[in-house]
């Protein structure tokens, strides 16, 4: 069965005075209908341009987009207008993603009516208030002004609007990121519901490993406009092969004091490089741990290394799990369903 | 840092000539034929051929590029072409007002300035007092009050009060100075005091940020020697903004001339421009108003040079 | 979810009651901005009521009592036909309040769409605007409404359209450059995402969030124009004789009259200056409430 979204080669660069900021170099991926992939990395990774990309808010250097099979990167706007409908996004600020002289009701009625999705104030009105109490807000939310509202109300606001359009794909940008912590939860778990209710597949974008794990099927590591590592949740938690998805792993703070004094970290030196001037060879390699002559010279492609895993290092094989990462998903797991940290489920 | 300056004047060449081709085609878009409108006024009404003589003058029977291109090989030449009014090359008649429009301009700056700062200053020192309210009073009224009502009113005082009209004619300042000043100071104070306004503010408002600074703080508390010192620090800082809005509504004082010499029957370029309207001789309105353009341009680009001598970010780049 | 509920009455409010308070605040606060604004909303009702408030004909002329001081019967005098001053003052409200607004909205709102397509298009045709607007502004206001007369010729409409033309370009600007942060803003992207027409995204989700400046261009467009129109008339080259207006009148009391009816030169120049002195104030004040920076968002 054919991908959902399929992304293959995707190049973006952006021309400013002082030379090229090559933001996204080459990432490759597909998502499956219903899946939801996570897409991480540090800011500055190239995760939201790639996402940008992809809902042709930019429009891409090279590469090619399929959406449901047809190439994204070569429609006109009027074709585009027509896809777009199936595509939505979530945005990270709740505060700026809502045009504030608007209405709650008017903002979610708006791609209604533009549509022709329902037909008529009557029936488009109840369509609203049927929104809104999907995504937990009350009907009389609908008279509100954004700036009457709280974060994560604006953010509900947000999510009903994606799904006013009833899309395929909803592109999740950092949707919890401006989030208090205990709201995080409560977005995430609308999410789920909404993707189980409606059969939603989701690009979700975050810097957090922890939200991403509990939410995504497929996880996939970015650094500096490349994907270092993509593989199912479960692997990339136990078996990481890319030393950057280790470093990234080791950083995210155990809740259980014996085992984090005890766990050996993986400390990057150096900075992250600036995108207008990447390193030669592997973008990592000036801050790998095990780099090698070949990785100064060499840019390693993303292989294949068992079924769904991918990595992008010359080194890939020679990663052996190290011993207290066995499994450590289902530990992962285990501490959320005790409710220990931000995946958890809330009582609500 | 010439390479800054190198960019700004390439950036000012087709703005230039963009404002040349505006001008010349508005004056080719007027409704109905140039030459018929110039002598609708003519009572015993005129024959064909004086109608076509006068547009072979005017060089109006060639095709339209091919006049664009003949004013614009005389723009670099400096020939203006001929007024249609008189008949005299249009140089001329610039020439011979030029060094009077420049004198009152640069008297209204001095005045402007001379207004301007002190009390932009005094107003930052004594903020939110009553002296601070006169001071925005004054100045928001020097944006309201049209320069020639003020040049009338200051006829009007002068003649009931002081019984004495300013001098009709025109001596040149090399001549005799003091006639001169005494002719040009009122026109110069009418424009001056509307052009000092924004420039009021634009000091009051600079010297407050300056003011807030920790620097001077610190100083007040130590005592008035060093809080005279550091105010004129300050108000050395506070200099740059205002140096440009006396620059940028550079376009204020060129308009206030255009109305303002025709209160005092000062024989300037303004008046120049007031007749050539009303007498719809357009080859000379075309010429003044590119002149006029191009001094706006100008200033705008030595204005930024200035700035970016004065901002070492650039200069040093 | 309890917090909810707390946010239900806060709304309920309505419209027209924030409207209210608005002003209320607005006249406590800023004093001197809302005598600006009384004094102009005079203007306007004098412009409106001319005829009904008027003790003359303002074209009526008495050759009896020309040039005749201010007095019981002529308030404020009268001018070399007999004309009475305060009934043209009155009347030429009219003709200073219809060019105003005219020139103001119509320049104001022509400038305000293409700053905001302009900044919404970016690129090429961001670039190409600019230029455009560019050499339109390197005419100071008055010399491009005189070129403009100098085409069209004199008359009240063709003043109109005089004055309009260079506030375009100004507007433009000021507008260009508020829409610009806006177009960064991410309910435009999401706009964008949802598949919108240019037109809608520029008009509904752009236009309304650059309310604030577009206000305070208005109105200090609107005083600029009374002032830019009464110096067209004081030249000749504006509306003509024996139309009531400020500066045309001024023109007849030029310097012959001086001396001998002053009364002719000091109440039209007066009438300019308060007409927009009240706008400035008020323009200043509202600059000052709308100001972001102070706005608790």
């Amino acid at each position: 069965m054919t991908a959902l979204l399929e992304v293959t080669n995707l190049v973006k660069h952006f021309e400013v005075g002082k030379g090229t900021v090559r933001a996204v170099e080459g990432v490759s991926f597909s998502i499956e209908k219903g899946e939801t992939l996570g897409l991480v990395g540090e800011s500055g990774c190239g995760k939201t341009t790639t996402g940008r990309c992809i809902l042709q808010l930019e429009r891409p250097t090279g590469g090619s987009i399929l959406f449901e099979g047809r190439e994204l990167t070569t429609m006109d706007q009027k074709e585009l207008r027509a896809v777009r409908r199936k595509m939505q996004v979530i945005f990270q600020d709740p505060y700026s993603s809502l045009n504030p002289r608007m209405t709650v009701g008017q903002i979610i009625a708006e791609p209604l009516a533009v549509h022709g999705i329902v037909s008529g104030n009557a029936v488009r009105a109840a369509r609203v208030k049927d929104l809104l109490s999907r995504v937990g807000l009350l009907p009389q939310h609908a008279r509100r002004y954004p700036h009457e509202m709280s974060g994560g109300q604006r953010q509900r606001v947000g999510i009903a609007r994606a799904l006013a359009m009833e899309p395929s794909l909803i592109v999740c940008d950092e949707p919890v990121s401006a989030l208090d912590v205990s709201i995080q939860a409560q977005i995430i778990n609308l999410l789920e519901d909404l993707q189980a209710e409606f059969g939603l597949t989701y690009l979700f974008i975050a810097h957090d490993l922890a939200v991403v794990r509990h939410i995504s099927d497929r996880v996939a590591v970015m650094y500096l406009g490349k994907i270092a590592e993509i593989a199912d949740r479960k692997t990339i938690y136990d078996n990481p092969r890319h030393p950057y998805t280790k470093a990234l792993l080791s950083a995210v703070p155990i809740p259980d004091p014996e085992l984090e004094v005890q766990r050996e970290r993986i400390v990057l030196g150096g900075e992250v490089p600036s995108p207008l001037n990447p390193p030669a060879g592997c973008v990592f390699h000036p801050r790998c741990p095990i780099a090698v002559e070949r990785c100064k010279h060499e840019i390693p492609a993303l292989r294949e290394l068992t079924a769904g895993h991918g990595a992008a290092c010359h080194l890939a094989e020679t990663m052996i799990p190290t011993p207290e990462r066995a499994g450590a998903f289902e530990r992962s797991e285990a501490r959320d369903r005790a409710g220990a940290s931000p995946g958890a489920r809330e009582s609500k | 840092m010439t390479k800054y300056i190198i960019k700004r004047i390439l950036l000012m060449i087709p703005t230039l000539f963009g404002v040349a081709v505006l001008i010349f085609f508005l004056m080719r878009v007027v409704p109905g034929d140039i030459v018929e409108l110039r002598f609708a006024g003519e009572s015993s009404g005129v024959s064909k051929e004086t109608l076509q003589i006068e547009r072979a003058r005017l060089g109006l029977d060639k095709p339209l590029w091919k006049q664009f291109l003949t004013w614009m090989g005389g723009l670099v030449r400096f020939d203006f072409g001929t007024s249609m009014w008189t008949g005299a090359p249009i140089s001329e008649e610039i020439k011979l007002r030029f060094a009077l429009s420049l004198q009152v301009a640069i008297m209204s700056t001095i005045v402007a300035v001379i207004l301007a700062i002190p009390l932009g200053v005094i107003a930052a020192l004594r903020q939110d007092t009553w002296v601070d309210y006169a001071v925005r009073i004054f100045s928001i009224a020097g944006l309201a009050t049209p320069s020639f009502w003020l040049g009338i009113l200051f006829i009007l005082v002068l003649l009931v009060f002081f019984k004495w009209l300013p001098p009709m004619v025109y001596t040149p300042f090399w001549v005799n100075p003091w006639q001169n000043i005494l002719q040009l100071i009122w026109p110069a104070l009418a424009v001056g005091y509307r052009y000092s306004a924004v420039a009021t503010r634009m000091t009051r408002s600079a010297m407050l940020e300056v003011l807030r600074e920790d620097y001077i703080r610190t100083a007040r508390a130590k005592g008035l020697w060093q809080k005279l010192i550091l105010t004129r620090h300050a108000l050395k800082n506070a200099m740059l903004p205002v140096l440009t809005v006396v620059a940028l509504e550079f376009a204020f004082l060129l308009g206030g001339l255009v109305v303002t010499e025709q209160v005092f029957n000062l024989n300037g370029l303004g008046l120049l421009f007031v007749e050539s309207v009303a007498h719809r001789d357009y080859t000379l309105t075309q010429a003044l108003v590119l002149l006029v353009a191009a001094a706006f341009i100008v200033v705008n680009f030595l204005v930024d040079l200035a700035y970016a001598w004065i901002d070492p970010r650039i200069r040093f780049r | 979810m309890a917090t909810v509920e707390t946010f239900v009455d806060a709304s309920e409010a309505g419209a027209s009651a924030r409207w209210r308070s608005a002003i209320l605040d607005f006249c406590r606060q800023r004093p001197l901005g809302a005598i600006g604004a009384g004094v102009v909303l005079v203007n306007l009702v004098l412009a409106v009521l001319a005829n009904v408030i008027s003790p003359y004909d303002p074209l009526a002329t008495d050759y009896g009592a020309m040039l005749s001081a201010p007095s019981r019967a002529h308030w404020l005098g009268t001018d070399a036909f007999g004309r009475d001053v305060l009934t043209r003052i009155i009347y030429g409200s009219r003709t200073a309040m219809l060019v105003g607004f005219s020139c103001a909205f119509i320049g104001a709102t022509l400038g305000a769409v293409i700053g905001v397509a302009s900044a919404y298009f970016g690129g090429k045709v961001d670039l190409l605007i600019q230029r455009v607007m560019d050499i339109f502004l390197s005419f100071p206001l008055i010399i491009l409404a005189l070129a403009v007369v100098a085409m069209l010729g004199t008359g009240l409409s063709n003043v109109i359209a005089a004055i309009t033309v260079p506030m375009i370009p100004r507007a433009a600007l000021v507008a260009r450059s508020s829409a610009l942060a806006i177009r960064e803003m991410p309910y435009v992207d999401a706009a964008r995402a949802a598949g919108f027409r240019h037109g809608r995204i520029i008009l509904r989700h752009m236009s309304p969030n650059v309310m604030a400046p577009y206000l305070i261009m208005l109105t200090a467009f609107l005083g600029q124009a009374i002032l830019a129109e009464a110096s067209l008339s004081f030249l000749g080259l504006g509306v003509s004789e024996p139309t009531p207006a400020w500066g045309l009148m001024l023109r007849g009391a030029a310097v012959q009259f001086a001396e001998s009816a002053p009364w002719m030169a000091i109440f039209p120049g007066l009438a300019i200056s308060l007409a927009v002195f009240a706008f400035n104030l008020f323009g200043d004040s509202l600059r000052d409430a709308l100001d972001p920076r102070l706005r608790t968002q």
